[in-house]
Order: structure tokens, then C-alpha cells, then sequence
């Protein structure tokens, strides 16, 4: 099995509305390794968002070619990339996604209810409860989402997207509608799971949480302007440690 | 080999899971959507159910006259002005019975009559009854019995003897509960006595009451209270069923010969069949019954309109979450699948409650006396079959819109 999760080799998408040619995404290439922790980050219009759904396979490229795992994406069909996403892509939203009026567990439960061949009911419960128990969220099983905080649909959201063991986790603002402190907790949560080798790839516009990430690539009209290493890296706990000090700080004062 | 096989299936269920669930979660909607159908449903239901009722009511009448039964009516007593440039050979006479119960073998009772209604006097007490001249055959016709005394005899009749056999009614308003028999009514001022009182035979053809009236021999009738000539009608009993259309052709030519009614021209009398009749009434009240059959059909058609309406508001609400199971690797099939059985669901549930609705509607128009509506298990198939039908046709449409749509943007979807 290669150590390549994403390979890009020129990869366009066009839109066209009436008669302009709208490139959002102009040419990018790009190789993603396993157990990497990468970051896009762009103004928007820069293409970012195009470039993640593209790499999520919800949307095709015009051109180039697109390499998930060794396969060629830019060649598959509707069903095929259904089944690619299932088995081997987890998503997480910035807007969480979860289904309301259902129980963490169902909701985290819902990518195995598509997974062929069937998974057996009580093997998707267990697993449901694995990955919950693996964000931290053991009790909440039964909850449904209305009854929990941000930060932690977020974190249902999380293992949802981890349920089927994918290859890669693409995360779309995942602290976008989060306070500072959930925040810290779900760049914390996200910086433990790629610590257990797992590929992380976000989309996000800040850059303190693009801080958390170990390789930075910054787009701008449909290019990669700069792609680098995160030399100067940000951990969850020592944010939480800062934070819980300049809080004591606030109520000593 | 086998998990292959069964997976498609147990994919299938568990998507009619969620459905249900769906279905669940929005009560109240779901059954004001599935109103339409319980209402559709409901009244084809009970509406068969009636008309199968009434059907069966006016066959039990039809055959109340009797069996296998020719009725021949004289045509110019009833256009007497018309037809009086040939009054004299136009006429039913009693020599053309006497004719046809000795040429025409397959007729096994024959029997002139004459009607009148008149008021009857007994015991001091006044009913405005209908008077009857008949032959003894009479009753062996109409397969009515006797509840007791007897029926007058070939001589009485010869003899216009002033004998008369009552009907239950018009014994109960005479005489109350008395025996009525070898008591003496008066009609027309003429006293006759009572010789038998008839069975209760209960409502006739049209509604009218046929327990209330008297018998009497026809020549009684004639002779002595009307003055006629010629009997109004004559009814003939028929051997068996397979010689009934014979016989009428047999009758009809007798008295197109008696009458010398020349090739060309048109019979101066009717004869109805009586199986004819029924056949008819049988027809009409089949097609009215199919009619409003059909007319209450239309109103699944709009409860499947009801529950097309809903299914897409539905999937337009849920968009993110079919963004979402799109996200996570349902197949358009599975997300088409889970909105056909939601309209499924709510359109066969709907069929459901109505075929209930139907029965308890048919259960209460059966308390209606002589009344016996029956829900056949045909119109339930069928009832059924269509609101399955309407919600595969109404649910098809928005279960494909949120099949086909782009995950991207549903995702997004505010």
C-alpha cells in the first residue's frame, strides 16, 4: 500500500456562467502524504472550497487527474464515488450536519447504514459507541443533538465522520461556528486523532487554527500561492493551560 | 453468494425504517396528508358496500314476484284514445288466456288480473286498500303463501263468487289482531267474505307495500266492480327457466295471430320478462354503483395530490440532511427509496384507516331495516391497489428531486 493519500496533477474545475468562464480552480497540484495534518487556507473566491469538495468527491474535476488512494477519481461514476466516500473519506462540517431528533449514536451509525456489504446492526452500534467513546463523548450515547453544546455535536460530527476508519478526514471550518475554548477542544481532538496517524486536510480562513496544522498551502484565484511546513506549531494544551490562566487572571482581578 | 443477495433486501428495509421514523416524528402531518387517501378510500369503500346492498334489495324484490314470470300487458287500454280505430281486436280478452294456457305448454299458471283501489269496511272500521282479481293460480305464481285459512277455487271463480283472501296489513288495520278469516268485508257496499289471510311478504318493486290488499276472482272483480271487459294484464308462470325466452316468442305469436295482426305491424301488447328486469335493474344499479365507485375514486386522486405536496416540502426542509447521507455515501437510489416509502407509507396507512372508515360507514347504513350493505373483498384489493398506486405515481416526483440533488449545494442549504 503506498504512503500517498492525495495525488493532484493539474487538477481544473471551471464553471461557466453565461458567457464567463469562471476558473475556480486553476491548475493545482498537489501530494498529500499519510498521517499528514494539512491546512488550506484563502480568502473566499480563492478556490479553496472547490478544491475540498473536489477532493471530498462530491464534485468532479474539469481537468487533470485526481489520485485518492491510488485510484482514479476524475474517472469513476455516480455509485463508485458514493462508495469512496463512504469507505474511504469522513466529513466534518462547519455547521455540524447531524441529524436532529436522532440519538448521537444514530447519527454517528448513518455512514455504516450505506456501507456495502451490510454491517450487521449490533457491530454499527458498537462501532457508533467505539468512536464516540474515542472523542470523549462515552455518555452522551442517547443524546440527541439539541440537548448537547456545540463543541460536542461537533465532536459527534467527528466521529461520525471516523466511524468507517477513512483514510483521510476533510474538515470544512470545523471551528467556524465554535467559541475560543471549543475551539481549542476540537483542534485538540483533531491534533490527538492525526497523532494515532490518521490524514487530516481543513479548510479554514483563520489563521490561529491553521496554526494547529503541520503544513500550511494558501490559495488564491484557483492557485497555491505558497505551501509549506508549519515550523511554529500550536498545541491544544498548551492553549487550554494559557487560557485557564488568563481566565484566573480575569477573576483574580 | 448469499450476503450478496440478501443485502439489496435488508438495504430496503432499513430504509423503510427510517422512513417510518420520518413518518413518526411529524404525527399530526402525516395524518392530515394521509386524510385525502382515508377519505378516497373510505367512500369507495362503503360506496360498493351500499351498492352491493341495494343490488341485492331490489334482486330479493325482483324475485319476490315470483319466478320465472311473463307479464303481458295489454297496449291500448293503457293509449285507449290513440288506438281506437282497432279497439275491438286490440284488447287482452280472457279467450286469449284460455288460448295461450292450452296452446303454449311451458305455461304452467296463468293468471288475468284486474286492479282497483277502493276503500274496505269491516267491523266498522275504513281502509283504502287495493282490490285484486286474480285466479287461484295466483299465489302458486307469486310463491305466497297462506298464513291460514284458503285460496278460492277454480268454481268460485266461475261462479264470480264474492270470496277474498287479505294481506296482513290490511287484515292488521281491519281487524287488529282477530282472526280475520269468515269475518265479512265490504267493498264497494258488496259484502264478501273472508275465505284465507296471506303471509307478510314485505315492501315490493317501487317501495309500495304488498301486504296491503285484498284478493278476489278476477270475474268478481270484473263483473261486479269495474265493469271491465278485459283483464289490465295477464301473468304467466313459466315451467322452467330455459323456456322463458321460447315461451315469449310462442305467446307473442299466439296473439299476433288471435289479434290478425298482419307482418309488419306491431304488437298491440307488451310482455315483460321478468329474469329481463332484473337484468336490467341489475345493470343500472351496477353502473350507478361503479359511477360514484368512480366519482369517490377522484378524491384519492386528490389526496395523492395532498401527499405529493407534503413529500415535497418535506424534501425541500430535509435538504441538508439528504446532503448530508449524500456526504457520508448514500446512493441516489437509497435516498430515492427512502422518500418512495415514506409516500408509500402514508398513502397505504391512509388505505388502511379508510378501509376501516368504509366498514364502520357500511356496519351503520346496515342499521337501516331490509337494508344489508356488504363490503366486498374486491373493492378492499382495489381500494388499496390504488392508494398504493398513487403513492408510487405522487411520490415518485419528489423522491427523485431529492435523489438527483447536488450534495454541495444541499449541504450549504439554509
Amino acid at each position: 500500500m503506498s504512503t500517498t493519500v492525495i495525488e493532484l496533477t493539474d487538477m481544473r474545475k471551471t464553471y461557466r456562467t453565461g458567457d464567463v468562464e469562471v476558473h475556480a480552480v486553476n491548475g493545482v497540484s498537489l501530494r498529500i502524504e499519510r498521517g499528514e495534518f494539512v491546512a488550506i487556507m484563502g480568502s473566499s473566491g480563492s478556490g479553496k472550497s472547490t478544491l475540498m469538495n473536489m477532493l471530498g468527491c462530491l464534485d468532479q474535476p474539469t481537468a487533470g487527474s485526481y489520485l485518492l488512494d491510488g485510484v482514479n477519481v476524475a474517472k469513476l461514476g455516480r455509485a463508485d464515488l458514493s462508495r469512496l466516500r463512504n469507505q474511504k473519506l469522513g466529513f466534518v462540517f462547519q455547521s455540524f450536519n447531524l441529524l436532529s431528533r436522532t440519538t448521537a449514536c444514530e447519527n454517528v451509525e448513518l455512514p455504516l447504514f450505506y456501507t456495502n456489504p451490510h454491517v450487521p446492526l449490533r457491530e454499527r452500534r458498537q462501532r457508533a459507541i467505539n468512536a464516540l467513546e474515542k472523542v470523549g463523548l462515552g455518555t452522551r450515547l442517547y443524546n440527541h443533538p439539541n440537548q448537547l453544546s456545540g463543541g460536542q455535536q461537533q465532536r459527534v460530527a467527528i466521529a461520525r465522520a471516523l466511524v468507517n476508519n477513512p483514510e483521510l478526514l476533510l474538515a470544512d471550518e470545523p471551528t467556524g461556528n465554535l467559541d475560543t475554548r471549543t475551539s481549542i477542544e476540537v483542534m485538540g481532538l483533531f491534533q490527538a486523532l492525526n497523532d494515532t496517524g490518521i490524514t487530516v486536510v481543513m479548510v479554514t480562513h483563520e489563521l490561529d487554527i491553521a496554526a494547529y496544522c503541520k503544513r500550511t498551502i494558501v490559495m488564491r484565484d484557483g492557485k497555491i500561492i505558497r505551501d509549506e511546513p508549519n515550523t511554529t506549531r500550536t498545541f491544544a494544551s498548551d492553549q487550554r493551560a494559557a487560557l485557564d490562566a488568563s481566565e484566573q487572571h480575569a477573576d483574580l482581578a | 453468494m448469499l450476503h450478496t443477495l440478501t443485502s439489496p433486501l435488508l438495504r430496503a428495509g432499513l430504509t423503510a425504517m427510517i422512513a417510518f421514523r420520518a413518518l413518526r416524528r411529524n404525527k399530526l402531518r402525516s395524518t392530515l396528508t394521509a386524510l385525502g387517501i382515508i377519505i378516497g378510500v373510505a367512500s369507495v369503500v362503503a360506496i360498493m358496500a351500499v351498492g352491493r346492498g341495494t343490488q341485492r334489495r331490489i334482486q330479493d324484490q325482483v324475485s319476490s314476484l315470483g319466478s320465472n314470470l311473463l307479464i303481458v300487458f295489454s297496449k291500448s287500454r293503457r293509449t285507449n284514445a290513440a288506438a281506437a280505430g282497432n279497439a275491438e281486436s286490440s284488447n287482452l280478452t280472457l279467450e286469449d288466456v284460455e288460448a295461450i294456457r292450452r296452446e303454449v305448454r311451458s305455461v304452467q299458471a296463468a293468471s288475468p288480473e284486474v286492479t282497483l283501489s277502493a276503500q274496505a269496511v269491516a267491523a266498522g272500521r275504513n281502509w283504502s286498500t287495493t282490490i285484486a282479481g286474480e285466479s287461484p293460480g295466483y299465489l302458486r305464481i307469486r310463491d305466497w303463501p297462506l298464513a291460514r285459512g284458503s285460496m278460492f277455487t277454480e268454481r268460485e271463480v266461475r261462479s264470480a263468487a264474492r270470496v277474498a283472501v287479505i294481506g296482513s296489513r290490511t287484515a292488521r288495520e281491519l281487524f287488529g289482531p282477530l282472526n280475520p278469516v269468515g269475518q265479512t268485508v265490504r267493498i264497494k257496499n258488496m259484502p264478501f267474505t273472508i275465505i284465507g289471510e296471506l303471509e307478510s311478504k314485505g315492501a315490493g318493486m317501487g317501495g309500495a307495500n304488498q301486504d296491503d290488499r285484498i284478493v278476489i276472482p278476477y270475474t268478481t272483480a270484473m263483473r261486479r266492480l269495474t265493469g271491465d271487459k278485459y283483464p289490465r294484464l295477464v301473468t304467466l308462470q313459466i315451467s322452467s327457466d330455459g323456456l322463458m325466452s321460447a315461451a315469449q316468442e310462442q305467446v307473442t305469436a299466439l296473439l299476433r295471430q288471435r289479434h290478425r295482426l298482419a307482418d309488419g305491424r306491431k304488437n298491440d301488447f307488451d310482455i315483460v320478462n321478468q329474469k329481463e328486469i332484473a337484468d336490467t335493474v341489475n345493470s343500472i344499479t351496477t353502473m350507478l354503483t361503479y359511477l360514484l365507485g368512480g366519482i369517490a375514486g377522484l378524491s384519492l386522486l386528490v389526496g395523492g395530490i395532498g401527499i405529493m405536496n407534503i413529500m415535497l416540502v418535506s424534501v425541500t426542509e430535509r435538504t441538508r440532511e439528504i446532503g448530508t447521507r449524500i456526504a457520508v455515501g448514500a446512493q441516489p437510489r437509497d435516498i430515492l427509496l427512502q422518500f418512495l416509502i415514506e409516500s408509500i407509507t402514508l398513502s397505504l396507512l391512509g388505505g388502511a384507516i379508510g378501509v376501516a372508515l368504509g366498514y364502520g360507514i357500511s356496519a351503520a347504513a346496515s342499521m337501516i331495516p331490509d337494508f344489508h350493505p356488504s363490503v366486498s373483498i374486491g373493492s378492499v384489493v382495489v381500494a388499496f391497489g390504488i392508494s398504493f398506486i398513487v403513492g408510487v405515481f405522487f411520490g415518485f416526483y419528489p423522491a427523485r428531486k431529492a435523489a438527483n440533488m447536488n450534495p454541495i449545494a444541499a449541504l450549504r442549504f439554509e
